[in-house]
């Protein structure tokens, strides 16, 4: 095996960090200041054809696969982590789709958001189920040839603005969730009954928005149930298998823009008449982001690499692509977090203040570490796979 | 209609110098090489003119196996097919022997348009475009920023010192781009899948039966001289310090 990226995976990388840095960096500071959802980002996304990256052909895709997606992430993130996650969150809406859509489903939504003209979110979290999927209250009970969906969900990313929300529900509330209780089923946008609620004032990823739902005798037809009654379980934790990487390259890209600011600053502040990346201090701090930084990177390429032969199907995920998943995410969140702390510090009283980028990364490197499972939630998954 | 773009490969604006140690040529090793910031101009133009007119875009390059990259960003931009002229050595090359090359190599492809930046980045000579034009006997359209292609003619504008100059030419004819005459797009992922199954011909000098004859010869390189440390004017008034400052300006800095 060639350990590198292939001529078209340096080729996307190089486009998307020229993307970033004309089209994305200029406006970031400004995206988290405003904390609006940033459409003129994804406009940029349209244009290059980015949405497309890990769709099918035959559903209008570039099918360049998942390790693609997350160098374009990384990109993005590197100069503005809210707008990657327009990137990112577009995966993870999609991928219960991909997973568990039948033929027609995915001819039906796919095309749109392979275009990046319909925008997609993931419904999971409610208000008693975070990391417990098992706290899952939102029902779904069939009448004919429709659900009736009645629950709340919390946090959701992009829900305002999605198109179609993919909505985990429970619809056997006799079953154990994981046996059988959840099915994940397709809400669109306009549907009598879906409503969104508050929306979170956040720390950190600003740009992006993040919503209450709220389903009150939502009428959705039975025809947009993902694979059959009973799959949710399996299609969210395919879902967070797959979509973990791409978290882990948005901490990577944080991490690797803090670090680039750091040594940028290093290099260029003077005290005691010297450069401060002269002082050993300091330029050892640097030396163990960098090393940090690459190793998280590293690790999550080859989970990229193992996900990219692991088909978006029902079928069971390898152990060794749900650990590598897992630490992936693990080690690269805490790395965001440890990195663009130091690089805070490096910067000193600058780094504090929101005339450089550093605060702003350290705010948006939190998140990495609490969504799509938190840090601790990775160690769980990671211990039962030894 | 046959357009041919000629590209250089050029180290990243960004990319730190390093003279290397025969004090006439850079240090290569850890050099970003991409597409001439002109001559995306000139492949951007090209594909306006592929969509309008339905033209045949080829980009042509000339030096080692790495100009394939920038080759390749040309086809996923959305070039049709692409020629190397592969060569270890050629990269510093006399512009003439360049020039030289390029004609040989661009004759065959029948051109009717053939695109070039105005210069390259890397050493600013900005004479291959005009060589070419001269050794194919063609009329060339230097330093433009808006061109019209018409039914065998072609109207350019080129800026002087504020004013426009509207030159019109026959085709075939060369046309160098300067900046402004397009918002270059990026390579899109359509794009960048498509560029590897598209034509790329590597040919070498022996091919063109050109041997290098370089009359112009670099004879040593000079970094910029270090940026002298700024001065901070001193004064307790701001009178004071006005006055100080003209001093300066008038005695040191020599300006006024």
């Amino acid at each position: 095996m060639l350990y590198d990226l292939t001529d078209e995976q340096r080729m996307l990388q190089e486009t998307v960090r020229r993307i970033a840095k004309e089209q994305i960096e200029p406006g970031a500071a400004e995206r988290d200041a405003k904390a609006e959802f940033p459409w003129d980002v994804v406009q940029v996304f349209r244009d290059n054809g980015l949405f497309a990256c890990d769709f099918k052909e035959a559903y209008g895709g570039a099918e360049m696969g998942v390790l693609a997606l997350c160098l374009a992430v990384e990109e993005v993130a590197k100069v503005c982590a809210g707008s990657s996650l327009v990137l990112l969150v577009h995966e993870l809406g999609s991928m219960p789709i991909l997973l568990g859509g039948s033929h027609e489903q995915k001819e039906r939504w796919l095309p749109g958001l392979a275009a990046g003209e319909k925008l997609v979110a993931f419904g999971l979290t409610e208000p008693g189920a975070g990391s417990d999927v098992g706290g899952i209250r939102t029902r779904a009970i069939k009448k004919g040839d429709k659900y009736i969906i009645n629950g709340t969900k919390q946090f959701i990313s992009h829900a305002d603005v999605a198109d179609y929300i993919c909505v985990a529900c429970v619809t056997d509330p006799e079953a154990k969730p994981h046996k059988g209780g959840l099915s994940i089923i397709v809400v669109e946008k306009g549907t009598p009954g879906l409503s969104i609620g508050k929306h979170e004032d956040k720390l950190g990823i600003r740009a992006s928005s993040t919503c209450e739902v709220i389903l009150e005798d939502c009428e959705v037809p039975a025809a947009n149930l993902l694979g059959s009654e009973g799959d949710g379980f399996h299609i969210l934790m395919k879902t967070l298998d797959f979509t973990r990487p791409c978290v882990a390259s948005q901490a990577v890209g944080i991490a690797q823009g803090a670090l680039d600011v750091a040594v940028a600053y290093a290099r260029e502040r003077q005290q005691f008449g010297q450069a401060i990346i002269t002082f050993q201090g300091l330029n050892w701090m640097l030396a163990d982001m960098d090393t940090q930084v690459e190793a998280a990177r590293q690790l999550v390429y080859k989970t990229c690499s193992v996900f990219e032969d692991v088909p978006k199907d029902l079928s069971k995920v390898p152990r060794e692509a749900i650990r590598l998943s897992a630490m992936s995410k693990l080690f690269a969140a805490e790395t965001a977090m440890k990195v663009t702390t130091d690089a805070v510090q490096i910067l000193g009283g600058y780094g504090y203040v929101k005339e450089y980028p550093v605060e702003r990364m350290m705010r948006d490197a939190k998140i990495t570490q609490i969504y799509e499972g938190t840090s601790q939630i990775q160690k769980v998954v990671i211990a039962s796979c030894l | 209609m046959n357009i041919v773009v000629c590209i250089k490969q050029v180290p990243d604006t960004e990319t730190q110098i390093k003279i290397a140690s025969d004090g006439k040529s850079i240090e290569t090793d850890d050099i970003k090489w991409v597409m001439n910031p002109y001559d995306e101009f000139g492949v951007e133009e090209a594909l306006v003119l592929q969509k309008e007119k339905g033209a045949e875009v080829t980009v042509v390059g000339a030096g080692p196996q790495r100009v394939t990259e920038a080759l390749r960003t040309a086809l996923a931009m959305g070039a049709d097919k692409a020629v190397l002229i592969e060569d270890d050595d050629f990269y510093g090359a006399d512009p003439i022997t360049v020039a030289k090359v390029l004609a040989k190599a661009i004759e065959p492809l029948n051109p009717d348009i053939i695109f070039f930046g105005q210069r390259a980045v890397d050493d600013d000579s900005g004479v291959v475009g005009s060589a070419v034009a001269e050794f194919l006997d063609m009329p060339q359209l230097s330093v433009v920023t808006k061109v019209e292609v018409g039914d065998g003619t072609v109207q350019a504008h080129r800026p002087v010192e504020g004013a426009t100059l509207v030159l019109e030419s026959t085709l075939p004819c060369v046309i160098t781009a300067q900046k402004g005459l397009n918002e270059p797009r990026y390579a899109s992922l359509p794009g960048i899948m498509k560029a590897k199954k598209k034509p790329l011909e590597v040919i070498s000098l022996a091919d063109l039966g050109v041997e290098r004859d370089d009359k112009l010869e670099i004879v040593a390189l000079n970094p910029p001289p270090e940026r002298a440390p700024g001065k901070q004017v001193e004064g307790e008034t701001g009178q004071e310090i006005a006055i100080n400052l003209v001093k300066l300006l008038r005695e040191e800095a020599k300006v006024i």
